[in-house]
């Protein structure tokens, strides 16, 4: 049996301690008396990359957004490529962290700023298409949930790795729908529960 | 450093859904978790820098003009992986409620009062030896709407990083010989004994600082361990 920490339920009450800053419209002046550790904004000055933003809403199994919810995201820099000591290839371009952190609002909106992934190495040294990972937590979950979040508009997704383990008709819940704007929009909606339920994975 | 994250570690895990906690019951995935192979993506972790934290940050007792009220309390620990080795650099973060029992979060209108000198939010960066240490005060129980007549055992929410995203971890830390933990079902979401436990910290009089503060110790588990070829072929 391992020794590890059990996980318990970030809460109801995480926002002014993990988020207090930014998106989290819990408190009436929009900003709690503390600094955020983590941005929901990844870009660096000088990264390179394409521009994105990520939004989207988490429901849960009533289709009710979930308003109390922390969404965290891991990705690659443009050139696939992490920004982790367990990447021990060519260093990262710039300061780009890879790492970003969202409250939803009262809407249960969550968004991130960053740039596109690129191609990052699979099992058996097969590429994966562009994605970014992402865990979610909330009252309610007593552990994070893992899911991937992909692009719609790469036709790497046909070869993935992961996403030709999941079966055909979920595989849908794992793309994000590209959107206009300037940079564009790339629309991510979780479902915890029901008929559009997004594919977790145990990890 | 070659590390594996072994799925059989999550057996210490409370299960996604646990009806006695009800806001799992609208908020668990209902069709079972996909089991992936662990590519670069999720073998790999953010790293934090001492940047992350200003000097103090660990101190919740000097954020305000003046002390908050309550029991002042030292709660200090290790952060280490399965191999018992010291995660150093990770990122600890923590809130909690006041020495009352109310958070400052605007969502918690329980009757009891705000401290003006207590936020109730600190963070640090482990050292070498992957050791942790905050200066805080004993948070109250508080009461919640789970189920007629609930409250919370005192605790102390807790989020830490380790050597990869799939090691990341948000747990609470509980006091010891709290007698409301038969009742609350976030605690007992985790059925083993002997892991329910690892979430209770030790009284610790050996750290106990003379006519200033209590001492608590709490060593926090993260997955992750060395690989040895026979493990190679466990990745799943
Ligand atoms: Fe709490």
């Amino acid at each position: 049996m391992s020794e590890i920490t059990p996980s318990q339920t970030v809460g109801p009450f995480f926002a002014y301690g993990l988020t207090p800053v930014g998106r989290c419209d819990w408190d009436p002046n929009g900003t709690y008396a503390w600094k955020n550790s983590v941005e929901s904004n990844l870009v660096t000055p000088d990264v390179s990359g394409s521009r994105i933003r990520i939004e989207g809403t988490v429901f849960d199994g009533d289709n009710k957004p979930i308003n109390d919810c922390m969404i965290e995201i891991w990705q690659a820099d443009a050139q696939g490529r992490y920004a982790s000591p367990a990447d021990n290839r060519a260093l990262p371009n710039s300061q780009f962290k890879g790492f970003g952190r969202s409250a939803t609002d009262k809407a249960g909106v969550f968004a991130f700023d960053t740039i596109k992934p690129g191609a990052v190495p699979g099992p058996g040294g097969k590429p994966q298409a562009p994605h970014i990972v992402v865990a979610i937590f909330s009252r309610g979950m007593l552990r994070q949930v893992y899911t991937r979040l992909y692009f719609a508009d790469e036709a790497a997704n046909a070869a993935d790795p992961v996403l030709t383990m999941v079966p055909a008709d979920r595989r849908g819940t794992l793309i994000a729908k590209k959107e206009g704007g300037e940079p564009p929009v790339y629309r991510f909606n979780v479902h915890m529960q029901g008929d559009n339920e997004t594919v977790f994975f145990e990890v | 450093m070659s590390l594996i994250f072994p799925t059989k570690s999550l057996e210490a895990f409370p299960k996604h859904l646990t009806p006695g906690y009800k806001s799992t019951l609208k908020r668990s995935p209902t069709k079972p978790l996909m089991i992936i192979p662990h590519t670069l993506s999720e073998l790999t972790g953010p790293v934090y820098g001492h940047n992350a934290v200003q000097e103090g940050d660990n101190d919740l007792t000097k954020q305000h003009r003046g002390e908050p009220l309550g029991e002042r309390i030292i709660v200090h620990g290790q952060v280490l992986d399965e191999d018992r080795r010291p995660v150093k650099n990770a990122l600890v973060e923590l809130w909690q409620a006041n020495a009352c029992g109310r958070y400052v979060h605007n969502v918690d209108q329980h009757p009891a009062p705000l401290d003006p000198n207590f936020t109730g939010a600190g963070r640090t960066i482990t050292d070498d030896n992957g050791y942790y240490k905050f200066i805080t005060i004993k948070p109250g129980a508080y009461p919640w709407g789970n189920h007629p007549n609930a409250w919370r055992p005192n605790h102390i929410h807790f989020s830490v990083f380790g050597h990869s995203f799939v090691s990341r971890l948000v747990t609470q830390m509980y006091f010891p010989g709290d007698y409301l933990f038969p009742f609350d079902p976030i605690f007992n979401s985790v059925t083993d004994e002997k892991a329910r436990n690892r979430m209770v910290a030790s009284f610790d009089l050996d750290n106990t600082v003379p006519d200033w503060a209590l001492a608590f110790k709490f060593d926090i588990v993260l997955r992750g361990r060395e690989a040895t070829p026979l493990d190679n072929d466990d990745h799943h």
